[in-house]
């Protein structure tokens, strides 16, 4: 059996006041990709950000490799192997495509991804290296978020809702690129409102529903029911 | 008319190293710095009191004060201003309003209400006689020069250096330049560490040039913020520009009648305002 990588243990998470993330426990083991489903306001952001160190939680409601890191500084988890691409691509809209990829590498972890290795992986962004990451196609822009992230060399990849807003012929590229990424034993998450989608690029599902996890299971055996059910309650 | 835009152009180039500690400091936090001015004054201070207690020259002073300046900035950041960062610029606005008071009072305190210089060895009555009676005093080419090294240098170091891409990444956007492994506490005290030592260098010319009083503060925070506005926040060579675009208003204005020359500056600023609310050369977003 696969050792875990990451794993919550009753998460909880608040935005000032307001709890959205209940007693969440997950587990993502190594080498494997984990989708996150559901609906808009269902959680799936808000426990990203929580694992990413931008929402804070209490330091034993997220363990990597054993080792409480819930609370810590975003810089720190990434620099312990966690990356995330966020949703909406959120690139530098003052930097080029290549300055953009730079600063994923600013957490200075070594490893299989470099600058060479991510244009290998995207040509198209070596042929656009120099012009600002704001004249891309959504497409381009959502290779460059992957990019970044890749170039810290994390153990794990946390995928926001990297379809939002692209056609379904770009949707398909970039998650065609997904087998290639994870061949080095790198765990992913991916975050998704595209039911289809998660199912077919994950090996395990979990539903949030109202910041609370709804269902969980192995992608090939989830039924749609099963998953209908547990996206929107009905 | 020739030398009077030659005189405001080199004016100018005093207005610019006024005004780059603040738009540094705008352009990386989005954070307005009241306090500048009377920071360019306690620098000046600094400097005369190290000339007559140490007996050094110009330069030696210069050296002694830029790494005290960094060190400063960047303790003033980790300690006193990254508390205030948030969405709402009031809190940094009050804090840094509040620091101006207190430096006002204390500078008054310590060496009176009396105005004081540094002394330049001679180097603010030396000039150049361009022919025709066109004079250029040294003092201001040097202060010319020292406004284009320091633009130039806060240009290359914003596009070509790892630094420089840090400040442009959280300025852009603090929470994913975070996700990249940085930590913008340090880097807002880095770039006010780069503000204070220009801010060090804005007081030791003003120092040299003319006298200083601990009042004097205000003023000089009004003539970086109008070369700042004009030029447009977060950009150095509009800040270049806009502050030479003041020297020269000013000139003009002071060739009409000595008592124009301010409010000449004061209502070109406000007419650009009007007309083009993010300056001539905008940079930055918002």
């Amino acid at each position: 059996m696969s050792s875990v990588v990451i794993e919550t243990h009753k998460l909880n998470g608040f935005y000032g006041d307001a709890k959205v993330l209940f007693d969440i426990d997950f587990r993502l083991n190594e080498g494997e990709v984990v989708g996150v489903l559901g609906a808009n306001g269902a959680g799936k952001s808000s426990f990203l950000k929580a694992i990413s160190g931008l929402m804070k939680v209490e330091p034993g409601m997220i363990t990597l490799r054993g080792e409480a890191i819930g609370g810590s500084e975003p810089g720190e988890i990434v620099r312990k192997g966690i990356a995330m691409v966020p949703e909406g691509r959120r690139l530098f809209p003052s930097m080029t495509v290549e300055e953009n990829l730079k600063m994923g590498a600013f957490a200075g972890r070594k490893g299989r991804w470099d600058i060479n290795s991510v244009y290998a992986q995207f040509p198209i962004l070596k042929e656009k290296r120099n012009v600002p990451s704001t004249s891309l196609s959504g497409g381009q822009q959502q290779m460059v978020a992957i990019g970044r992230a890749l170039m810290s060399n994390p153990d794990v990849l946390m995928c926001d809702e990297i379809s939002l807003g692209l056609a379904p012929v770009v949707i398909k590229d970039i998650y065609d690129s997904l087998p290639n990424i994870v061949s080095e034993g790198m765990s992913v998450v991916i975050i998704e409102q595209d039911v289809m989608v998660a199912q077919r690029c994950s090996q395990r599902l979990y539903c949030l529903q109202e910041g609370r996890v709804s269902l969980e299971g192995a992608s090939e055996a989830l039924t749609r029911d099963q998953i209908s059910q547990a996206y929107f309650g009905i | 008319m020739i030398e009077t835009i030659t005189q405001g152009i080199l004016l100018g180039g005093l207005y610019c190293i006024f005004a780059l500690g603040l738009s540094l400091m705008f352009g990386v936090m989005r954070l307005t710095n009241i306090a500048l001015g009377d920071q360019i004054i306690i620098s000046g201070f600094i400097a005369i009191g190290i000339a007559s207690v140490l007996q050094l020259n110009i330069v030696l002073i210069g050296l002694a004060l830029l790494p005290c300046a960094y060190v400063s900035g960047y303790l003033f950041q980790r300690a006193v201003l990254n508390p205030t960062l948030s969405r709402d610029p009031v809190p940094s606005l009050v804090v840094t309003f509040g620091l101006s008071i207190v430096i006002q009072n204390v500078l008054q305190e310590l060496f009176s209400a009396n105005p004081r210089s540094l002394d330049s060895g001679g180097l603010n009555t030396q000039s150049i006689d361009l022919g025709g009676g066109f004079v250029i005093g040294v003092l201001p080419l040097i202060i010319f020069a020292t406004a284009i090294a320091c633009t130039f240098g806060l240009q290359m170091l914003f596009s070509k250096t790892s630094t420089g891409r840090s400040f442009r990444a959280v300025s852009d956007d603090r929470e994913i330049a975070e996700l990249m492994g940085l930590s913008a506490k340090k880097v807002y005290a880095t770039a006010t560490g780069i503000a204070f030592c220009l801010i060090a260098i804005a007081g030791l010319f003003q120092s040299m040039r003319t006298t200083i009083s601990p009042a004097d503060g205000p003023s000089l925070l009004l003539f970086a913020f109008e070369a700042v506005i004009i030029g447009g926040m977060g950009s150095f060579w509009g800040t270049f520009a806009g502050a030479l675009i003041l020297g020269i208003t000013q000139q003009i204005g002071f060739m009409f009648d000595p008592a124009w020359g301010i409010w000449f500056g004061h209502l070109v600023f406000i007419i650009i305002l009007f007309i083009k609310p993010n300056g001539l050369f905008p940079k930055t977003k918002g």
